[in-house]
């Protein structure tokens, strides 16, 4: 993973060529995703990047209604609601992303611990395009 | 206080608040300035040329009125120039850790008498701009980007609470319809209906122009029915989100042996903590707040007090699910009782654990810089029997105030006294 720095850019620079990068702890073995260059469970800086295999489970969710205004100008409003969650990847680490494929008009049939696999999702039209991080059940 | 190292005790002297709402009419300065003047009406001495510091929180006057470098303007603005003066920014938890640092000063003897306000003037942008300012208390590089808004990441971790507790999704309706009934009697508060006279005035709406009356039962079948109440992040309805406000609140804290010279029924502070965290998916649970547990902690440390000895307390109600949260987080509750405790009116007015007698931010309102502080005048004036038709009975003497920056990344709790001159 020699190609990608500790800089938080570079998760989404690696993203838009569909990997997810984390980090290793060389010391006490801990993954961390985003990447970071100090580790945040021995404190240590002996960090090296990796690719995570993207497989999580959802450990939290939500379908919003009233969308941000990035999500507003991607078409999301109250009648195209959208599901955002918190995933638990094989790994160990969690990371946010929308959920994709998942029925938003029966957020009630949602199930926290569904299986998850990541996907990338680009927003921001063609002039502000960039590549941002998703999952959708396996 | 058990292995302190404060040098000396802190006291709250005196309270203001402006009136909460949307206020076009004014902007932060004047909002402070009516909170201030509310200060100077509560007190029995007051020498403003005794201050000697000013602590504001303030989460982004710069973002919502083009207005940074507030704290220097406002001090300026009630005549307390040159006295040093610090704006503070822990976003909603401003306020409560603007008091913290001003406790801090008198505590290290570098001051004995500090004015502390909170103050957020957030209305004059569009709603879709106060969402956009709002989020950037969140993590913008990595939590944001994913979709979420501020009600989405309250309503993930009430999915995490309903699956982890199998909670019932009424438990945040009873948290709505307890604190519009406390703000229906707080004249500072924003909305200060209650729940039913809101439901009742939108029937009384569509009958007057002709429209098929709604046959709401009770205020739960009225919450639960989205057209009365629309969804804006699953499980979290309108009525479960604390509204955009504008609004300003003061509180003068001085060293303990100088209290009585300003008033004859000071509180204390008796205890306070604060305690930080990364975003949402770095935490080990997400149906807990973990720094709120851990400012708690610290609190009811340095008091030497418990959970059991809080008589009242106001909580970061932003939305439905947070006071729920906070009821655990605090020790009121077991881990995952707090949504049956909220059913079944354990934290009313005159329950076992009064929460948010003012309303909190759901019913009086959310100025963001100023609802630490505001908080803080709850408490003096139930500590103190002051609270008129919302006084909680049995003669209160602790009160507890938790306030929370983002989705957890700050939370500030203090303890507060009121001891009797006869012992
Ligand atoms: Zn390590």
């Amino acid at each position: 993973m020699a190609e990608f720095s500790m800089n938080s850019k570079d998760f989404f620079t690696a993203l838009e060529t569909d990997q997810l990068i984390g980090s290793h702890c060389l010391d006490c073995g801990a993954m961390v995703v985003p990447q970071r260059g100090i580790c945040p469970r021995c404190l240590g800086s002996n960090t090296e990047i990796v690719s995570l295999s993207g497989k999580g489970t959802l450990l939290a969710f939500t379908v919003i209604y009233v969308p941000s205004l990035m999500m507003a100008q991607a078409g999301y409003d109250a009648k195209n609601p959208y599901c955002v969650g918190v995933v638990k990847l094989d790994e160990g680490p969690k990371i946010s992303g929308q959920i994709l494929d998942v029925d938003v008009s029966q957020p009630e049939s949602i199930q926290i611990g569904t299986k998850l696999i990541m996907t990338t999702i680009k927003r921001g039209g063609e002039e502000n395009e960039k590549t941002y991080l998703g999952f959708r059940p396996v | 206080m058990s292995e302190s190292k404060w040098n000396r005790g802190v006291a709250v002297v005196g309270v203001g608040l402006s009136k909460f709402g949307a206020f076009k009419e004014k902007n932060s300065r004047d909002l402070f300035v009516e909170a201030y003047l509310d200060l100077i009406n509560s007190m029995h001495r007051y020498d403003p040329k005794k201050v000697e510091a000013f602590y504001l929180g303030n989460f982004s006057s710069d973002q919502f009125e083009k207005q940074a470098h507030l704290a220097p303007i406002l001090a300026s603005w009630v005549g307390l120039s040159p006295i040093p003066t610090v704006r503070i920014e822990d976003a909603c938890a401003s306020g409560g850790v603007a008091i913290r640092q001003a406790a801090l000063a008198i505590a290290s003897g570098q001051y004995d008498v500090v004015l502390v306000g909170g103050v957020e003037k957030m209305t004059d942008l569009e709603i879709a701009a106060v969402t956009e300012a709002l989020a950037t208390a969140a993590d913008t590089q990595f939590e944001v980007p994913a979709g979420f808004t501020f009600p989405g990441f309250y309503a993930a971790m009430a999915s995490a609470y309903m699956h982890e507790y199998n909670a019932q999704r009424d438990a945040f309706y009873h948290v709505s319809i307890k604190n519009h009934s406390n703000g229906a009697l707080n004249d500072k508060a924003q909305f200060g209906q209650t729940i039913r006279s809101i439901m009742e005035s939108k029937k009384a709406r569509a009958a007057q122009k002709g429209r098929p009356v709604p046959e709401w039962e009770d205020e739960i079948d009225f919450l639960s029915d989205p057209k009365g109440n629309p969804m804006i992040a699953w499980p979290m309805t309108l009525f479960d989100c604390s509204p955009v406000s504008d609004g300003a609140a003061v509180a003068l804290l001085v060293s303990e042996d100088l209290a009585s010279t300003f008033t004859d029924t000071p509180i204390y502070l008796v205890g306070s903590g604060q305690a930080s965290d990364g975003a949402l998916p770095e935490r080990e649970t997400l149906s807990s707040i973990p720094a709120a547990e851990e400012a708690g902690r610290q609190a009811y440390h340095m008091a030497n007090l418990s959970p059991k000895d809080i008589d009242l307390a106001e909580v970061h109600d932003c939305f439905t699910i947070a006071e729920i949260i906070a009821t655990e987080d605090l020790g009121f509750f077991e881990r995952g009782a707090g949504w049956q405790a909220a059913i079944e009116g354990k934290t009313a007015r005159k329950g076992d654990h009064p929460v948010n007698t003012s309303g909190g931010l759901k019913s009086k309102g959310h100025p963001v810089g100023a609802t630490g502080v505001g908080q803080v005048a709850e408490i003096w004036k139930q500590l103190n029997g002051i609270a008129g038709e919302r006084q909680v009975p049995g003669d209160p003497k602790i009160g507890l105030t938790h306030n929370v920056g983002g989705t957890g990344q700050t939370c500030v709790v203090n303890i507060f006294e009121r001891r009797d001159l006869n012992g």
